[in-house]
């Protein structure tokens, strides 16, 4: 019936290094996942930094940097979407994001897993799609930025 | 591309939801999970129906009076009056609006993924 994890996976042309560099380069991370962080990912510390999605930069990113398998695994636990700045979501279960590499003929197999949504409050749940109703537009206006440049 | 997720059906204002953690401990057992099947149909169930419904066939009343308030208290089932008569009817809100969050959050990395591809593959 229902199910607790997103799986996704993905084949990238290009080297499981470049996608190491990409994942786990605090800097390259930012850039595509759209956040400006303080600092370099450290096991067992919280990856900090501000979101550059315009209309979001208030909102502060935040994550638990759990493993760091070089050129196999990177993995962090954090709260998905918890863009309300004003609330505090230490005390909810935080869910685990995982990074998985695997080199192929063409390039790295990428698998991404996300787990512990059984967890996730129904409040938060809510103020996701909330937040999201007006944020959508803002993402296909991103995208389509992103797509004209390249 | 992009999809929102669909429907606004489970996606309910008020205290009717309760924590999805509650909605899967719900369902984490067999009787409930037989219980849940057979009100899936459609039809309200009288508390008589749903004892002969189950799988093992020999619940009692009050171990499925039982179930029935486990699954009560989370939302997804709920009790209607027919008359005199109690009847327990399926309610989809919690478990539709699980599902959503997933669809809502699968499809966020969806993008961010493909963002990485690009950013990767260039």
């Amino acid at each position: 019936m229902a199910n607790d994890r997103i799986e996704k996976q993905i084949e990238l042309k290009a080297p499981v290094a470049r996608v190491w560099r990409a994942l786990t380069d605090y800097r390259e991370f930012g850039e595509w996942f759209r956040v400006k962080l303080e600092g370099p990912f450290v096991p067992g510390q919280t990856a900090r930094g501000n979101i550059t999605w315009p209309g979001y930069e208030h909102v502060v990113w935040e994550a638990v940097v759990q493993k760091m398998e070089p050129e196999r695994l990177f993995s962090f636990t954090w709260h998905p979407y918890s863009v309300d700045p004003k609330a505090d979501y230490s005390k909810e279960t935080p869910t685990l994001v995982e990074f998985r590499l695997e080199a192929t003929a063409n390039g790295t197999l990428l698998t991404l897993t996300e787990s512990g949504f059984d967890k996730v409050p129904a409040a938060r749940r809510e103020e996701a799609f909330l937040r999201n109703d007006g944020g959508w537009a803002q993402q296909m206006e991103n995208i389509e930025a992103h797509v004209a440049k390249a | 591309m992009l999809q929102r997720p669909s429907g606004g059906a489970g996606r309910r204002r008020g205290g009717s939801l309760r924590d999805g953690a509650q909605v899967f401990a719900a369902l984490g057992d067999e009787t409930r999970l037989a219980l849940v099947a057979k009100l899936c149909r459609g039809e309200p169930l009288s508390i008589s129906e749903l004892t002969q419904s189950t799988a093992s066939g020999r619940m009692t009343r009050q171990a499925v009076t039982k179930h029935l308030r486990v699954l009560e208290r989370v939302g997804m089932v709920r009790c209607v009056r027919a008359g005199r008569e109690r009847r327990f009817e399926f309610n989809p809100a919690p478990v539709e609006e699980m599902r959503e969050y997933l669809e809502f959050v699968s499809a966020k990395w969806d993008e961010a993924l493909g963002r990485l591809q690009a950013f990767v593959e260039e």
